[in-house]
């Protein structure tokens, strides 16, 4: 991407009380970027967000805002705007005046205000509306008046701090869609929090992997999906399975008790690495013609597809097929070079195994704690 | 046709129409208690104001008032800048109290309630010891060369009496809307391009309204219907309503002119308490009488 950077963090660091909430943050964020702050709850997004916005400042590193550093200016001389998490619409005013606050305080002539509003209603769908209660709409609405009065501001960036987490499913996703629509239409910048991975993998250009303060990796949501730098990505994003291997050579990796051809390279020799492979790339063939081979432990069906677990040497797979199996019975593992990625080790690599202590209740709880509980489990 | 409403269980139907709630029963005492002592007594107040010493009916107490005038004039103008200075003092501190670290609050706040701790008329009582001739600041005036100022008997010392009485009764509505406010919406004023005042102007203020309103009427009332204060403070020269009152039926033959003194002043209170309403017109939380 060849455009203008507007935003860059500067090794950003910032305490709590002691906590160090974000070391050495750094990351630029271009015109017209949709970009989105991903990571587990505490991870320290809303804190980046904040110091962006101005409600923090930042105990080392720098913020540059269209090449100018901002570290003292105060939120109100800053050319953006912050959708709040919990909406935060001004109870005492109407529809029409939450949206017109800012423009009021520029002084505009009341023709302009008055055609401005009904512009960024009509945006959010929300024309009629310019006289209900604030508080008594419905919070999917609440949700539309708060990105209207943001926008109607014209900035050049707009925080979203969780717009969506209180809305249901049906709604999220026809909110995403109008979110992105509005930004194609204002060519604005979005920054995007979440904690949501399909979301920010449906939604971004850009997706920044947050976890323990630190930035994990930086990239399209392909390339997190497909290249996940080390564990935690691989495990955020998407379902995984994580191995512990050796990088015998460039192209041959040695895992689960096999030696596989790969795509991956510039490891040293005998280097110990993460493997990782999707669900989805494992094939199921008959035993005979296995890489590998082991015994089906679970079956659940996903709509779509089944969801199999199969042990393999202790180590439970997930597998993700369109073709049945039953529990218990014995099946063999085919799995093609393009579907093994090669991953560093790092700090994160022994905090996640396999599938073993899996249940669709533990699916959505993937913070780290969540994580080392079940692995104390083993 | 009808079948639907023969099959309501017997139960539910006698709970529904002879049954009252547990709600509605746990009103009763307070019911009996406002019968005998708010509404017969009001009752009296009505009947007094409207007959003469034998109990025949007559206009000539409301008559009489027009003697009183001055008094009604100067009650309501004391009462109105006793509650402005309140307003101006306590707006502020009840600000800075909700601002205060959240630990430290309950201490400002106990600090603000202390002296109501003590009886009004003793504290009244102090008052007059510390403002009195020879008192502790006639004392303290004299021994730094500046001489004896004559306090007490002056209309300062008794607005100060009602200042110094009835203060927590206007920061403590104002601090509990203020408390209750979200940060969030502060910064949102911020993030929409408000400075700091404008911040509060356009938001915090806005949204205390209910508080200050019910801080006026909770000052305003007793400010207006006092006697001890003036009594104690005003040094026997100063007489508002609530004096005239007290004195109208100290004596059998005045007590019905007392009684239309008190209905009218009633009446005013209730214009007032409606008035402010009208500025609070939502049915905001908040409002510690409305
Ligand atoms: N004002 C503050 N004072 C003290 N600690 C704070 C403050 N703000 C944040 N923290 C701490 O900093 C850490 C990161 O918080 P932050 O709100 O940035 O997380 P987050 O990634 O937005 O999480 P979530 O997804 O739950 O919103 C947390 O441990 C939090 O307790
Ligand atoms: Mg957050």
């Amino acid at each position: 991407m060849n455009k203008n950077k507007i935003i860059e963090l500067k090794a950003i660091s910032k305490e709590f009380n002691g906590e160090q909430v974000l070391s050495e943050i750094s990351l630029d964020i271009h015109d017209n970027e949709f970009v989105t702050l991903l990571g587990p709850s505490g991870c320290g997004k809303t804190t980046t967000l904040r110091i962006i916005a101005g409600f923090e400042t930042p105990d080392s590193g720098d913020v540059f805002f269209g090449g100018v550093r901002i570290n003292d200016l105060p939120p109100y001389k800053r050319e953006l705007n912050t959708v709040f998490q919990k909406y935060a619409l001004f109870p005492h005013l109407n529809v029409f005046e939450n949206v017109a606050f800012g423009l009021r305080l520029k002084k505009l002539p009341e023709r302009e205000i008055t055609e401005r509003v009904k512009e960024a209603l009509a945006m959010v769908n929300l024309s009629g509306f310019e006289r209900r209660n604030s508080e008594k709409l419905s919070g999917g609405q609440q949700q539309r008046v708060a990105i209207a009065r943001a926008l109607i501001n014209r900035p050049k960036v707009l925080l979203l701090d969780e717009p969506l987490g209180a809305l249901d499913l049906k709604l999220r996703k026809d909110m995403q869609n109008e979110l992105k629509n509005i930004q194609h239409m204002t060519g604005i910048t979005f920054i995007f929090v979440t904690h949501d991975q399909e979301e920010a993998l449906s939604m971004s250009d850009t997706v920044v992997v947050m976890a323990n303060g630190k930035i994990q990796q930086i990239g399209s949501p392909t390339d997190i999906y497909n290249e996940p730098v080390n564990a935690f990505v691989a495990d955020f994003i998407g379902e995984s399975n994580i191995l512990d291997g050796i990088m015998l050579a460039d192209y041959k990796a040695r895992f689960a008790g096999n030696t596989f051809k790969c795509l991956d390279k510039g490891f040293e020799k005998n280097e110990p690495v993460d493997i990782v492979v999707r669900p989805e790339d494992v094939d199921v063939v008959p035993v005979e013609k296995g890489m590998l081979k082991g015994r089906v432990t679970s079956v659940t069906f996903k709509g779509v597809y089944y969801e199999i677990i199969v042990d393999i040497d202790g180590f439970k797979w997930m597998i993700q097929s369109t073709d049945y199996v039953a529990p218990e019975e014995e099946i063999g593992l085919y799995i093609e070079p393009d579907a093994i990625h090669v991953m560093k080790k790092s700090e994160f690599s022994d905090m996640f195994g396999d599938y073993s202590s899996f249940s669709d209740e533990l699916e959505h709880l993937s913070d780290i704690e969540e994580v080392e509980n079940t692995e104390d489990e083993l | 046709m009808n079948c639907n409403v023969k099959e309501i269980p017997p139960e539910k139907r006698v709970n529904k129409l002879k049954k009252p709630s547990l709600a509605s029963i746990a009103a009763y005492p307070h019911i009996v208690w406002s019968v005998m002592f708010i509404i017969a007594p009001l009752l009296f107040v009505c009947y007094y104001a409207f007959t003469d010493s034998e109990g025949h009916f007559t206009f000539s107490n409301i008559q009489a008032l027009s003697t009183h005038t001055n008094t009604f004039l100067l009650s309501i103008s004391f009462s109105l800048i006793a509650t402005a200075i309140c307003l101006f003092i306590g707006y502020p501190l009840a600000f800075a109290i909700s601002k205060a670290p959240k630990k430290r609050q309950p201490l400002l706040l106990m600090l603000l309630m202390l002296p109501m701790w003590m009886n009004l008329l003793i504290r009244t009582y102090s008052l007059m010891a510390i403002l009195d001739d020879g008192g502790m600041i006639n004392t303290f005036l004299k021994n730094i060369g500046i001489g004896e100022l004559n306090i007490i008997g002056t209309s300062g010392a008794v607005i100060f009496g009602m200042v110094y009485d009835f203060l927590p009764y206007m920061v403590l509505p104002i601090y509990s809307v203020m408390s209750k406010q979200d940060e969030k919406l502060i910064e949102a004023a911020y993030d929409l391009g408000c400075h700091r005042m404008q911040a509060h102007l356009k938001v915090t203020l806005p949204l205390s309204v209910p508080g200050i309103v019910s801080g006026i009427t909770m000052v305003f009332v007793p400010s207006i219907s006092t006697f001890y204060i003036s009594q104690k403070l005003g040094g026997g020269t100063i007489f508002l309503l609530g004096d005239t009152i007290e004195m109208q039926f100290q004596n059998k033959s005045t007590y019905n002119v007392g009684a239309a003194i008190s209905l009218v002043m009633m009446i005013l209170i209730l214009i007032s308490i409606a008035v402010m309403n009208k500025f609070s017109d939502n049915d905001e939380e908040g409002g510690i009488i409305i």
